[in-house]
């Protein structure tokens, strides 16, 4: 067994794990940490793919900030997740026959899988021989796919600003600073000037 | 050796496992956001491991975008998670009947 081989079979046999981990820990925050540990041993497994980009993009974008999100939200909600749990082993039955099911049905289509010689012969996009894969990616993702490209930054700013308009709310009762109206205020309306007459006071 | 139908399975066990979660944590939306991740993430495997068995770079450019709208996906779905939770006080899936679809 190759050194490359040993990897895959740890990268893979700790991201199942921790995957199986994901949907049946008790606690939330657990399971978002094992959503982290699967994250990043599927980046190893990337990175045995040799595409390095995608790994560091994945270790970067899903465990520097969608999973932070989450964990973020576990622990800003208070709720209980104990009742939650309930009815797990009411469904273990037909979840665990499903599961069956399907990973048989995907075992069985893709156990005998082989791609066929025109799609070797013929890539779209062939990994060019002397670049590393960073450059690759942006060779073709800056030119063949622009429009794709563009459209995925349309995809993320609605994404940003349907978070924001969904969390942000302004509270009557919290007292904010207003720039324009303490700017607006005049001598005037913020000193009085009273003469005290001596012995009876204001 | 290794080879592409290897990374096939552990994609397509990653996904099952991904199904089951969705099913048996039926009530927990947060767990089930999370098991669309890993779903998701199968997804992406397979896609890259194409990628790099068949020599084309598309396949890495796709689970890019999938990167992408996983993100968007997350973030839209907890922003909702949290309005949810500040009107009802509660996040059980089974109070979600508002719009009593």
């Amino acid at each position: 067994m190759t050194v490359a081989s040993a990897f895959f079979y740890l990268f893979s046999g700790v991201m199942i794990a921790s995957a199986f981990m994901v949907i049946a820990a008790r606690n939330p925050v657990h399971s978002v940490l094992f959503l982290i540990l699967a994250f990043v041993n599927a980046s190893g497994l990337f990175i045995l793919l040799g595409a390095e980009f995608l790994a560091m993009i994945l270790i970067v974008v899903y465990v520097g900030a969608v999973a932070v999100l989450f964990l973020f939200v576990v622990m800003m909600l208070d709720v209980d997740f104990a009742e939650l749990k309930q009815g797990f082993l009411q469904y273990l039955p037909v979840g665990a026959l499903i599961g069956i099911i399907v990973a048989l049905e995907l075992i069985l289509v893709v156990g005998g899988f082989t791609p066929s010689p025109g799609a070797i012969a013929a890539p779209r996009a062939p990994v060019p021989a002397d670049v590393s894969n960073t450059m690759a990616i942006g060779l073709v993702l800056y030119t063949k796919h622009v429009y794709f490209f563009q459209a995925a930054g349309f995809v993320l700013l609605t994404a940003m600003i349907g978070a924001i308009v969904l969390t942000l709310r302004h509270r009557p009762d919290v007292k904010r600073q207003d720039v324009s109206e303490q700017n607006a205020r005049t001598r005037e309306q913020a000193v009085e000037i009273v003469k005290v007459p001596s012995r009876t006071g204001v | 050796m290794i080879g592409l139908t290897h990374y096939l399975i552990v994609a397509a066990l990653l996904f099952t496992i991904g199904i089951c979660g969705i099913i048996l944590n039926r009530k927990n939306i947060i767990v089930i956001l999370m098991s669309v991740e890993l779903i998701l993430l199968a997804v992406n495997i397979n896609l890259v491991a194409f990628s790099s068995f068949l020599g084309d770079l598309t396949g890495q450019i796709f689970a890019l975008f999938i990167l992408t709208v996983a993100a968007a996906e997350a973030a839209i779905g907890l922003a909702i998670l949290v309005t949810y939770y500040r009107n009802r006080g509660s996040i059980a899936v089974e109070d979600i009947n508002l719009m009593k679809g």
